[in-house]
């Protein structure tokens, strides 16, 4: 299966089964998406009359000798013979948990109307873990991480700062039983900002691999959702503490996270904000919300961000030039060692290597299944008792869905996201077909850059 | 002169002999956590590739 497109000045050929990505000019791009359906002599007639002025039979035919040869190397319209490992990776790690999600504080010191997590409440009671609950989410991780060695721990809300000494201690456990585990933990920290001080900054710097800054961009947008109880916004605190956050970083991970809605799908502007204020590792994700959520995006909204999707594109290769380089996170992509296709069509892991802990110890599928009770998977007491939810999130990759088996992304997305498609259409192997979309385009863009950048390394 | 350039890119084929240790991140973990996609993550089997 061959997509190709054509963005940024660059033609990209892409062998979705092998991976292989060619950059061609506009005769190659015309006699690849020929060369399955028309025999050599008729593509090379076409072709040779619509270039006349730009090339001669001989040309076209040592042309098309390079497709035959790069098609006998794998390299074009490689097969999908992928489909019976599709259950391979979870079969293999059957009963193996490597992540989790733990929800230290079912409270939040913002008031976000668009939140996912109903101002981190996640539609129940206001809560905080305890440091022998959150103890035991981690003895319960060790115990069902056999062999592997990296397990990771978000710490996540709610706001997971309102419950910070309890976040410290378990961080102080988790390294004490390092050592005689075997295992290595690696800490990831989400928070808005609000009581970001220098004790967080230097204990985030020390212990987490990764942190999440959630910051909207543009200060209008960013306070139009982002507000305190009080209904003020939360920017003109929160900006200077990630600033100095980041700052301290000292070049660790971290991303500044966007949600972009309705209010602004010409989120590039937001882009642009953060660009402005000295940060250099931005996501910016579409809202998660119900269909008739005043600040879902729209059918109407879509062109508008598929362009700002192109033009983040056209900002990235400008900067790159200029020597002032930035990191979209949805534009990462490593041509060269990327997943392998294991993880490529396994689907994401939810329910089965990675599940949400919430703040009494309860276990669900991911962070986004979080108080919706059937899909309790059990407790971090007595483990998974509800293997029922738990086997269709084991069954859930690529080709378990129609429509994925057929789409030229599907080893780039992994058959995408579970609470999505639920939230959709009611199932979890459903398709969120505007998610897709998006995702799409996102591909595209990424794609496109990583070929620039690589070419522009080879020249 | 028709120009066909192959970008160097992880065989995905090859990838299918000696990938699934699983070490690698769970897909939205640590990040995102709204969306799946795999493309940006690493594989944490250096040898492998």
């Amino acid at each position: 299966m061959i997509h190709q497109y054509k963005l940024c000045g660059y033609n990209i050929v892409l062998d979705v089964c092998s991976g292989s990505i060619h950059a061609v000019d506009d005769i190659a791009y015309d006699m690849i998406a020929g060369f399955e359906r028309e025999p050599r002599e008729a593509l090379i007639s076409a072709l040779l009359s619509r270039y006349a002025d730009r090339t001669t039979e001989d040309e076209l035919n040592g042309a098309y000798e390079q497709l035959l040869a790069l098609k006998a190397a794998g390299k074009l319209f490689t097969e999908d013979s992928y489909a019976p490992m599709a259950g391979a990776l979870k079969a293999k790690t059957a009963g193996v948990i490597k992540a989790l999600c733990l929800h230290v504080a079912h409270v939040c010191n913002l008031n976000c109307s668009y939140c996912f997590a109903s101002q981190g409440k996640y539609h129940g009671e206001r809560a905080l873990m305890s440091f022998e609950t959150g103890r035991r989410a981690l003895d319960f991780l060790v115990e069902h991480s056999g062999s592997r060695k990296n397990l990771e721990v978000d710490f996540f809300g709610g706001e997971p700062l309102m419950n910070f000494q309890v976040v410290k201690d378990l961080v102080a456990y988790a390294r004490s039983i390092e050592p005689e585990t075997g295992k290595h933990f690696r800490f990831t920290l989400t928070t808005n900002g609000m009581l970001v001080d220098d004790d967080v900054i230097e204990f985030a710097n020390r212990e987490c691999h990764n942190v999440v800054l959630s910051l909207d961009g543009r200060k209008e947008i960013h306070d139009r959702f982002r507000k305190d109880y009080a209904g003020n916004g939360s920017w003109d605190r929160i900006v200077p503490k990630f600033q100095k956050f980041v700052e301290a970083r000292g070049g660790k991970g971290y991303y500044m996270r966007g949600t972009f809605t309705h209010a602004n799908p010409d989120f590039l502007q937001d882009i642009q904000a953060m660009l402005d204020l000295g940060f250099t590792e931005l996501s910016m994700e579409p809202v998660v919300c119900a269909p008739d959520d005043p600040s879902a995006l729209t059918e109407a909204d879509k062109p508008i961000v598929m362009e700002q999707y192109e033009k983040l594109a056209e900002l990235m290769l400008e900067r790159d030039a200029e020597g002032r380089p930035f990191t979209f996170y949805h534009y990462m992509i490593d041509l060269k060692g990327g997943p392998c296709i294991y993880k490529r069509i396994s689907g994401c892991g939810s329910g089965t290597e990675y599940m949400a802990v919430t703040p009494w110890g309860d276990l669900y599928p991911c962070h986004q299944f979080v108080g919706e009770e059937a899909f309790r998977l059990g407790d971090i007491y007595h483990g998974v008792s509800n293997h029922a939810v738990q086997d269709q999130f084991a069954a859930c990759n690529v080709y378990a869905r129609e429509e994925c088996r057929t789409c030229w992304a599907r080893l780039y997305c992994s058959g995408g996201c579970a609470a999505n498609a639920y939230h959709a259409t009611g199932r979890i192997n459903g398709v969120y077909a505007y998610g897709c979309d998006l995702f799409k385009k996102r591909m595209e863009c990424a794609l496109m850059l990583a070929v620039a950048r690589q070419l522009k390394e080879t020249e | 002169m028709i120009e066909i350039k192959t970008v160097e890119t992880r065989n995905l084929c090859e990838s299918a002999k000696n990938g699934g240790c699983g070490e690698c991140q769970t897909s939205c973990q640590s990040a995102c956590k709204t969306s799946c996609g795999i493309a940006n993550q690493n594989c944490e089997k250096k040898e492998s590739k």
